[in-house]
């Protein structure tokens, strides 16, 4: 059985090379464009590992983070937090929140799947 | 009569409840809870100045010659007056500068000259001494008087009451005028027991008095109705009645302004008065309390004293006594004891306050500079404390027993109101130093110092000596004259008669010492350090707490905590040195001596040795530059320009603290910028650094596949470069370095430029773009290529909101007064209400996320800066719904001139 990934971006050139990397190692992918629709599509059908964006319009994923970390019906959900700011307090904000791992941006793709095959493992 | 042994009980029971009193107000002022910080009391202790002179000789007067006891208290009515302007500016002065002696405030005045305090000193020590001989007078007559017994002056010395008397005053006198060396020579312990002094002897004079006159007699009336029946006592009541040949204006004159300057210059008054003042808000109701005080005090001097002649029927010295022996006489033995001890608090009080103020003096200005220009004690270390408080006892008894001595050899020559008024007319030689010091910058040491010698050496001769020759130490036959030239006869200088021997005195001692004090003030020249003393005084009030120090040179400040411990004792020199430390922000061990330390220091040691000695102590540890008077004049201007430059500072510190703010936004502002720019060149990064790992590392991607990331990677750049651009522009026009080429622009053929530029977008989905262009419009001044920018920019923000196939732009071109303006209209979504403050800032843009056009976030903020450079405006007009209408304005005031 595949796992499923959620991939929350609202930059598209992003989501294009996320999904790319994704289904190449063999995982379903699964797109929100903005905080809020991620979270319905975590609630409604919960993967087994979000890539999140924490800057997002409407909802942003910090915000996101915690509401699924909230949520004890959503234990199973790893998150992965995607920022492109690697200040040391977004850093520190992100792990409160309670993701699982922080990657910032511009990130190496193959690093990115080292820590998905990890966290997925 | 009553017996000795209950007058002597009574009068030491006084004196034990005196101690008590005394003892009392040292204990609350100790806990902080002063007895004396009232009015009341402050007024009640300037009672001092009714001595038993007051008490005794008063009536005595009064006996003789009416109403002429009334000018030595119409003086120091008259002085109240002007208490607030006179009194006030001495209290703040002493204050200021740690004065705390009269002696100490004319040389201080002087240029802290220790010659002049040594000279007042000593005028003061001769001119008192029979003050308190008259006291010591007034309570052995008393004493005779009320146990009907013989002239104690007879008697063996060691069997003399009053001596004993003497000693047991001297004690109190030490006990508390010495009992600690306070700074500022305050003893609120002896200032409690003095105001209950005066509280005494007035409520047993008007005791006395209401006896006499509603007891005796049937009321005031009823005595000048008797006195009026005889004709020797009836002349008393006129001012040119008995022992005066016609009314004497010129001795009336004289009496009052003698009084006058006696109350403000006798060492008690002083004491009281100036040292002892706990708040100079007190003087104004103490100075009329104090007149109110001596109006009571007076109110049954005439009525006991013609009560007394019409009673006992004697006019002679007898009439002194008469507080006591008219009450003894009608068997009333009780209130003749309690005048007694009325009278015994007078003569106490002011031989108390005398000799504790007297003994500063000595102390400071004769014994001190004798020691420490010894050299012994200058050298050696240790706290001289204790020897200070030594001295100063010592000179409290020398005084009093001195005192003593001049009323065993002297006393019986003269009435007590004679011995009064040398003593007056010796202080009286200070008013023009004292007073001109503190009014007239011109005068100086020489002039002080020409003044007091030769004011005082006539005052001895036209007064002191013909007192002492009628005593029959030196022949009378020099009251006409000596070596038989009656032009020099003491009490007809150069002929002049006519005056009584006071009123003659008093014109030619104080002619002399004013002739002198004036011319030589204005022949000679002030130093530099008599000016600035000058200064501080006559400008006491002037400037507040910025008074300027004028003191330059170098000091260490280990010497001047050594030279402080020694005069206050460590405790005091450290807490001195701790406070200014705290007061200046400095760190305890890293003060400097500057001259403010410096001035501080010797202000501390002033109020211990007198300014004169601080002034030789400071100098002997530090190596002083010595100030002419230019550089004093330039201390003056610096202090008050401190107060400018205080005014200043602040201002300016106001001004930089917004400043800071500002720079802080900016920062903050900046900040923000940064991490924006970063963001927006992170993002195109990682698409192109995924994108471009991915196809690397997927060598059998599909070429579709590899054609749409291939095209990511290209516009995904180009975002990057246009950004780069972008923010170097705005960088540039923001910091003022970006180039300008200024020109007379046609705004008509720039919008058709950039429509060409724009052409294609406009095209790609079919957008229809109307143009609404005058026929004519005025030339601008302006940098085409930068406005092309801008219109470009409106254009193609347009192009990226019109809904794609019916997108409809519009541009208006208009004259509105002296603008041109230009509009640039679409059909889009709007800007929504919520963000159109917003959309001129950086990395605002437009639109959700995923439908954004492409864009920097920065075209409208680049867009605006160029407007607002060429001296126009940008604004957005837009309702939600009905599209977005950007708009600029450019002045054409340059079109004028250019045409």
């Amino acid at each position: 059985m595949t796992d499923k990934v959620l991939i929350a971006d609202d930059e598209p050139n992003i989501v294009v090379s996320l999904s790319f990397m994704l289904k190449r190692e063999g995982y379903e992918v699964l797109v929100a464009p903005d905080g809020l629709q991620a979270l319905d599509m975590i609630r409604s059908d919960p993967p087994r590992l979000v890539l999140l964006d924490a800057a997002m319009p409407g909802m942003n994923g910090f915000d996101v983070c915690e509401a699924v970390r909230a949520d004890p019906g959503l234990s199973g959900v790893r998150i992965l937090m995607l920022t492109a700011k690697g200040r040391e307090t977004d850093i520190a904000r992100g792990m409160g929140a309670g993701a699982d791992a922080y990657v910032t941006k511009p990130f190496s793709t193959r690093e990115l799947i080292v820590r998905i095959r990890e966290l997925l493992a | 009569m009553i017996q000795p042994g209950f007058v002597l009980a009574a009068s030491f029971g006084y004196l034990v409840l005196l101690v008590a009193v005394a003892a009392h107000g040292d204990r609350r002022a100790g806990q902080g809870r002063s007895l004396i910080d009232s009015s009341l009391v402050y007024a009640l202790s300037w009672g001092v100045y009714c001595s038993a002179w007051t008490y005794f000789g008063s009536i005595g007067r009064a006996a003789l010659g009416g109403v002429w006891f009334l000018p030595i208290y119409l003086g120091p009515m008259l002085a109240m007056l002007l208490a607030w302007l006179v009194l006030r500016k001495m209290v703040r002065i002493a204050r200021s500068y740690r004065i705390t002696s009269i002696a100490d405030f004319i040389a201080s005045r002087y240029g802290k000259s220790p010659l002049l305090a040594a000279l007042v000193t000593l005028i003061t020590v001769v001119g008192i001494l029979p003050y308190i001989a008259l006291q010591l007078k007034a309570v052995s007559a008393g004493y005779e008087a009320l146990t009907g017994g013989q002239g104690q002056s007879d008697m063996a010395w060691w069997r003399d009451g009053t001596l004993y008397m003497a000693l047991s005053l001297a004690g109190f006198a030490v006990v508390f005028g010495t009992r600690h060396l306070d700074l500022s020579e305050r003893h609120e312990g002896m200032v409690a027991a003095i105001a209950f002094e005066s509280a005494v002897k007035l409520a047993a004079f008007l005791a006395v008095g209401v006896f006499v006159t509603y007891g005796l007699f049937a009321g005031m009336g009823d005595i000048w109705a008797r006195a009026q029946a005889q004709p020797d006592i009836a002349n008393l009541l006129r001012l040119d009645g008995l022992g005066f040949e016609g009314f004497q204006g010129a001795q009336w004159f004289a009496l009052t302004l003698l009084s006058m300057l006696s109350v403000l210059m006798l060492p008690r008054q002083f004491q009281m008065m100036v040292v002892e003042c706990v708040d100079e808000r007190h003087i104004l109701r103490a100075a009329w309390l104090f007149p109110a005080y001596l109006l009571l005090i007076n109110i049954f001097v005439l009525p006991i004293a013609i009560g007394g002649m019409l009673m006992m029927g004697d006019a002679g010295a007898g009439a002194e006594s008469y507080v006591l022996t008219l009450p003894l006489s009608q068997g009333a033995a009780w209130l003749a004891l309690l005048a007694y001890i009325g009278g015994l608090s007078a003569a106490t009080g002011m031989i108390i306050v005398e000799t504790v103020a007297v003994s500063t003096m000595v102390c400071n200005d004769l014994v001190m500079p004798a020691l420490l220009r010894s050299g012994r004690f200058a050298q050696a270390g240790g706290d001289l404390t204790r020897l200070l408080l030594n001295i100063r006892r010592a000179a409290i008894l020398l005084v009093l027993l001195l005192g003593y001595l001049y009323f065993r050899v002297a006393g019986e020559a003269y009435a007590l109101v004679s011995i009064g008024l040398i003593s007056f007319a010796a202080v009286a030689q200070f008013a023009p130093a004292l007073l001109g010091g503190m009014y007239w910058r011109g005068a100086t040491r020489a002039g002080a110092l020409g003044g007091l010698i030769g004011g005082s050496l006539v005052w001895a001769y036209t007064l002191m000596l013909p007192s002492v020759a009628r005593s029959g130490w030196i022949g009378a036959d020099f009251l006409d004259g000596p070596f038989g030239l009656t032009f020099l006869a003491p009490q007809r200088l150069f002929g002049l008669s006519g005056f009584d021997e006071l009123t003659h005195s008093l014109f030619w001692s104080l002619l002399v010492n004013i002739a002198l004090y004036v011319g030589l003030s204005l022949i000679g020249r002030a130093s530099a350090r008599e000016a600035s003393q000058a200064l501080l005084f006559v400008d006491v009030f002037e400037r507040g707490q910025a008074q300027p120090v004028f003191w330059r040179g170098r000091a260490r400040p280990e010497d001047l905590r050594r030279l402080a411990g020694r005069f206050l004792g460590a405790a005091r020199a450290e807490a001195l040195f701790r406070d200014h430390a705290r007061e200046t922000g400095t760190a305890l061990d890293s003060l400097t001596a500057d001259a403010r330390l410096v001035d501080r220091v010797e202000r501390q040691i002033a109020g211990a040795i007198g300014t004169a000695s601080a002034r030789v102590m400071v100098e002997s540890v530090s190596q002083e530059e010595p100030l002419s008077l230019d550089d004093v004049l330039e201390i003056i201007d610096e202090a008050s320009q401190v107060r400018v430059y205080a005014r200043e500072l602040e201002e300016a510190t106001i001004e930089l603290r917004a400043a800071n703010e500002k720079l802080k936004s900016l920062d903050q502002l900046k900040d923000d910028f940064m991490s924006s720019v970063t963001h927006e060149l992170r993002t195109p990064l990682t698409s192109i650094r995924a994108l471009t790992e991915l196809m690397l590392d997927t060598p059998d991607i599909e070429s579709a596949q590899r054609d749409e990331f291939l095209g990511i990677i290209l516009s995904e750049s180009e975002r990057l470069s246009r950004l780069v651009n972008q923010v170097l522009d705005l960088a540039k026009i923001e910091a003022g370095v970006a180039e300008w080429h200024t020109t007379r622009v046609d705004m008509k053929a720039l919008i058709a430029a950039a429509l060409r530029a724009t052409a294609e977008l406009f095209r790609e989905h079919g957008t229809e773009v109307a143009l609404d262009l005058p026929e004519r419009v005025p030339m601008v001044l302006a940098d085409p290529d930068r406005l092309t920018q801008v219109l470009v920019n409106l254009l193609s923000n347009a192009a990226k909101f019109v809904p794609k196939g019916r997108g409809r732009v519009q541009i208006v071109l208009l004259r509105q007064g002296d603008e041109l303006v230009v509009k640039v209209r679409d059909n889009g979504p709007g800007v929504a209400p919520g963000d159109q403050a917003t959309v001129f800032e950086k990395f605002r843009q437009g639109g959700d996320a995923c439908n954004r056009p492409p864009g920097t976030g920065l075209g409208l903020p680049i867009s605006r800066q160029i407007v607002v450079n060429l001296g126009g405006r940008m604004w957005l007009e837009s309702r939600p719904g009905q599209g977005a209408c950007f708009a600029f304005s450019l002045p054409l005031q340059g079109q004028g001139r250019s045409r």
